[in-house]
């Protein structure tokens, strides 16, 4: 497809948009539909789209396979961190309260609770979801001599 | 409408024998779920349906559909034992949902046990509109993080089988290289060197 002009203008007009809605979808999860997993499942396919107008060595070049799969690991380091990080200020594990900057008003650190533990997610789909299309793509080109 | 347009397409994804067709109908089929489920008011769910079902799974299938070839092979047994076997599965299940709450009843006890609570009291508890998300994130923290895990442990599995292949390939790589099967047609990922 490397020489479908049209393809490869539009592919790279949508991809910004792609991942900007990606990460509306993240920080807009508490309001509207949408949350860490749809946000890293969008902002993959981006990806993936990219891969698949401009060859798989073009996007490795900008995510290498390391840094997708160091992601995956990632994601649920942070979701996991959260717990922890609430348990050393003293509360339960994953009890977001403790996030709170107003102790009248403990509910105001779900949110920040949310968008952390959901930013671990999204973190850990989009690497899961990069890596395991890069080693499908990537397997059809094994017997390239090189 | 949307139900008939689903029974069709699983139809034609039973009949058609070009694996290239069956995987974009199955991404058609992932799409009218997704409508489906907007209809319902189950607009998270949709929402991962169109995205996953409809978006990343469709580019899986048709990487692997350029490692196969996109010919499905014509089956070896007869179809008399399979359709019994799922006849029989489908008639336990129909006996099975006797037992079920009518749908759609407001006094179900599915919608009695925690959910009164979730829907009456995240708006204070958790100050976010969206039940889903606080549910999902907060009140079943948890389970979501397992689900991490899961999904994780998943790309784990797939990473150390293809791989394995990999490294094999590589080492006798001129016995390989004619017993693989030719790439399809449809071969978009090939990029030419």
């Amino acid at each position: 497809m490397r020489e479908e002009i049209i393809v490869r203008v539009g592919a790279k007009i949508l991809a910004p948009f792609i991942i900007t809605f990606a990460l509306y979808v993240h920080f807009h999860g508490d309001y509207s539909p949408g949350g860490g997993f749809q946000a890293g499942v969008i902002l993959a396919a981006a990806f993936a789209l990219l891969a698949l107008v401009y060859g798989l060595d073009e996007v490795q070049r900008v995510l290498p396979p390391r840094f997708v799969r160091g992601c995956a690991a990632l994601g649920v380091l942070i979701f996991a961190g959260a717990g922890v990080a609430t348990m050393a200020l003293g509360h339960g594990y994953l009890a977001y309260n403790a996030f709170a900057y107003d102790p009248a008003h403990p509910e105001g650190g779900q949110h920040y609770g949310i968008l952390l533990v959901e930013l671990g997610v999204l973190v850990t789909v989009f690497g899961v979801m990069v890596s395991v299309f890069y080693l499908f793509a990537g397997r059809g080109r094994r017997e390239d001599p090189q | 409408m949307l139900l008939t347009l689903l029974a069709a397409t699983a139809f034609g994804l039973v009949r058609v024998r070009n694996l290239f067709a069956v995987v974009m109908l199955a991404g058609v089929y992932s799409l009218l779920s997704a409508g489906l489920f907007t209809v319902m008011d189950a607009v998270d769910v949709a929402f991962t349906e169109a995205a996953v079902g409809a978006g990343i799974s469709t580019v899986l299938f048709l990487g692997a559909l350029a490692l196969c070839g996109t010919r499905e092979s014509k089956p070896v047994h007869t179809p008399i034992l399979p359709l019994f076997v799922v006849c029989l599965t489908g008639i336990a299940l129909v006996y099975g949902t006797m037992d079920m709450p009518p749908f759609g009843d407001a006094s179900n006890p599915v919608h009695h046990h925690v959910a009164d609570h979730y829907l009456e009291e995240s708006e204070h508890e958790i100050g976010i509109p969206n039940v889903v998300t606080s549910v999902l994130a907060s009140y079943r923290g948890y389970d979501t993080m397992g689900e991490t895990t899961v999904v994780f442990a998943a790309a784990v599995g797939v990473m150390i089988l293809l791989a394995r292949g990999r490294r094999r390939t590589r080492e006798d790589a001129p016995g390989e290289g004619s017993a693989s099967p030719p790439t399809g047609g449809r071969s978009t990922r090939e990029t030419p060197r």
